[in-house]
């Protein structure tokens, strides 16, 4: 990733803290992404990756901490300043309204309107019918509620929603948790077309194997701290599976440490 | 369908049709029409234990207009429960309006403007819309930014309302009410006429016509698969027969023979030999508009679009920038401002305000919604289905006073119709679902 070097990051998180009640759910952690680059976030249950994460996606501001982008202060007090920003984000629930179609789900929030105010339902269909046929040409049921729709095409949804309004930044929240392998390999896919075209994108993932499928670089989250941000290349599974439990970069662990990781 | 195959080259043989394939066609729903075959059976039944005096012109017109209110606030309690929460305070609240209407046209105004000044009615009118707004609003204010449960700010609201509806005139009825207010209820002065009731037939017909229309070539600016033609004239047909049929039927039933003398006395005609026409009675026509217009609101405005992402899904609508707090609190708002509606045409009807107006209301209305398939749970109803819900409810009641059943066991049974409708909703919806 020489692109880095003379590019300002697209996003710089400094330094955020997010506590509730007495404790710290995000204590001080400062990370970064660049175009063209998947960076993920990983660590055990609580670590605070989801918490952080939130603070960029407007879901919940942080009580402290800087966020630029592109190199400008900027304050994320809501979700609709998010997207105003190109943050666009995919949750781990999908944050999808069961009851409503697919278009009514990808413009929600944000509807197309006719001359009259009042909702201009063929044209978000439209839309999404166009957004659906890049990402998943097979999608066909625009006109059910998505509460009738299988994990994958549910998934299509929430991210077509994500991506019909030209993102800069993609924050995507276990995109796989709840899918098969072959929905899977295809929003594997999809990342990286959405990376080619330059889009930022911070992945939150459980899952290690995914994680070196599809990142640049890792940073790693324990008890709302972090631990630390390698580069792929320089890391073994294993040492990125010590810096999740034990909170040690793989400078500071021993074999032996390491070896106790498989038990 | 019979098709006439004139070409003998004919080779390809059109998709076989079933009555299922032909329902899809339409595009109608199956809910819909399930319910309107409830309330042919209930209708042709009571016409028969009756001894044939349910379906006459006289009793469905009657029944046209003690639906009226019910169905005007079930229109907003679709909007509430289908954001998850409830109003039960829909009675009282009525109660608390419908008297503070009856005290401004009778003794309030007339002591200003004079007795019988013109302009009392629509003050009137216009205090207790603003009233019953203002009361709902304040409701949802509390559910919404202060997160206190519906039921319970509402069930308080029940009690409170019903006391204010007492203490507004110390318990006493209040009577008559304005000469143009009256007409909000309809009675015998309070419909439009034959004629005028065939010009909203036709006007209504063509705005099927329209809408059809419209519909057509918005999917066809868009190259969406359309309806086939068939289908479209069919849906037509269908909507501007029954439209017309309605109206005949009302139509059919003439004013009361005195009144009419004096209606054509005043006008120097002779009464014709069928009767002069009522026409349609005036809360139907205001029951309509509400319906049409709340339909217009849940499904075409952004303002219904986000109260049912709420009911579906609060966080997923949170998450969606949508202001929900706001939200609730119109819905609550919206309510009290149909009770406004809601109260007028009771309190017109009655001719006179009393502190027991509207009593178990709420039950009514919310039953209303919920015959008409409105999910407790939330995310899930419509309008139509809330009015065809009142129609339903009204058409029991009226048919068991027909049929000389006592009040007591009228309640039992619509209580259990009540349980019976849910119950066969919630196995319906599960059997879709697989």
């Amino acid at each position: 990733m020489t692109v880095r070097q003379w590019h300002t990051p697209l996003v710089e998180m400094k330094d955020i803290k997010v506590a509730f009640g007495g404790v710290h759910a995000v204590d001080g952690v400062s990370i970064d992404l660049y175009p063209g680059e998947v960076v993920a976030l990983v660590g055990g249950n609580g670590a605070g990756k989801s918490t952080l994460i939130k603070t960029l996606s407007g879901a919940h501001p942080a009580d402290s901490g800087e966020i630029l982008i592109e190199g400008h202060p900027v304050t994320i007090s809501n979700p609709i300043a998010a997207k105003g920003l190109g943050i666009e984000t995919i949750y781990q629930t999908l944050a999808l309204a069961d009851n409503i179609d697919a278009p009514g789900n990808v413009f929600l929030g944000r509807e197309m309107r006719t001359k009259i105010g009042s909702l201009d339902d063929s044209a978000m269909e439209a839309a999404t019918r166009e957004v659906m046929g890049r990402l998943n040409p097979r999608f066909r049921n625009f006109k059910k509620a998505v509460g009738w729709l299988s994990g994958g095409q549910r998934q299509s949804v929430a991210i077509a929603r994500a991506v019909h309004f030209n993102a800069r930044v993609l924050i995507m929240d276990e995109p796989t948790a709840a899918l098969g392998p072959a929905e899977t390999a295809q929003v594997g896919s999809l990342i990286r077309q959405l990376k080619d075209e330059g889009l930022g994108i911070f992945l939150i993932s459980h899952d290690i194997h995914d994680v070196f499928d599809l990142a640049d670089r890792i940073s790693v989250m324990l008890t709302g701290k972090l631990v630390g941000t390698v580069q792929k290349q320089e890391v073994t599974k294993d040492q990125v599976l010590g810096m999740i439990i034990m909170g040690k970069l793989p400078g500071e662990v021993s074999q032996a440490e390491l070896a106790d990781l498989h038990g | 369908m019979t098709e006439v195959v004139t070409a003998p080259h004919e080779t390809v043989l059109p998709p076989k049709r079933t009555w299922r394939s032909e329902l899809g066609a339409l595009e109608i729903d199956t809910r819909l029409l399930g319910m309107l075959g409830a309330l042919a059976v209930i209708w042709v039944g009571f016409h028969i234990l009756s001894g044939g005096t349910f379906l006459t012109a006289r009793n469905l017109w009657n029944l046209s207009v003690q639906t009226a209110a019910v169905a005007i606030m079930a229109s907003g309690m679709v909007l509430i429960i289908v954001t998850r929460n409830v109003d039960l305070s829909v009675g009282s609240m009525v109660g608390v309006v419908g008297m503070a209407m009856a005290l401004l046209q009778a003794e309030i105004l007339p002591g200003i403007l004079g007795f019988g000044h013109p302009l009392i009615w629509i003050i009137t009118l216009l205090a207790g819309l603003l009233l019953g707004t203002l009361l709902g609003g304040f409701q949802g204010f509390i559910v919404a930014y202060g997160g206190v449960p519906s039921f319970i700010v509402t069930l308080g609201g029940l009690l409170v309302w019903r006391g204010m509806a007492w203490a507004l005139a110390s318990g006493r009825t209040i009577a008559p009410m304005d000469q143009t207010f009256q007409l909000l209820g309809g009675g015998s002065r309070g419909r439009i006429g034959g004629p005028a009731s065939w010009a909203f037939g036709v006007v209504a017909c063509l705005g099927i016509v329209l809408f059809l229309f419209s519909e057509r070539r918005q999917r066809r600016r868009f190259d969406f698969p359309l309806r086939p033609v068939w289908a479209e004239i069919t849906l037509a047909v269908i909507g501007c027969v029954a439209v017309l049929g309605a109206i005949s039927v009302i139509n059919s039933y003439p004013m009361p023979a005195a009144l009419a003398q004096q209606y054509a006395a005043e006008r120097g005609i002779e009464v014709p030999p069928g009767g002069i026409p009522l026409g349609i009675a005036i809360p139907v026509l205001i029951a309509l508009a509400v319906a049409l217009l709340m339909t217009f609101v849940a499904t075409r405005r952004r303002f219904g679009r986000y109260v049912f992402a709420i009911g579906g899904n609060p966080e997923a609508a949170m998450l969606g920038g949508i202001k929900t707090k706001r939200t609730v609190m119109l819905t609550f708002a919206l309510m009290g401002l149909l009770v406004g509606v809601g109260a007028a045409v009771t309190v017109a009807r009655l001719n006179a305000g009393t502190s027991g107006l509207g009593t178990s209301t709420e039950l009514y209305v919310i039953a209303a919604a919920v015959i008409g398939g409105t999910s407790l749970a939330g995310g899930l109803g419509t309008i139509s289905g809330a009015v065809l819900g009142a129609l339903v409810m009204q058409s029991l009641i009226s048919g068991m006073v027909l049929t000389g059943v006592d009040a007591p066991i009228q309640d039992i049974v619509v209580g259990i119709v009540l349980v019976i409708a849910v119950a066969f909703d919630t196995i319906f919806r599960r059997r879709i679902a697989r």
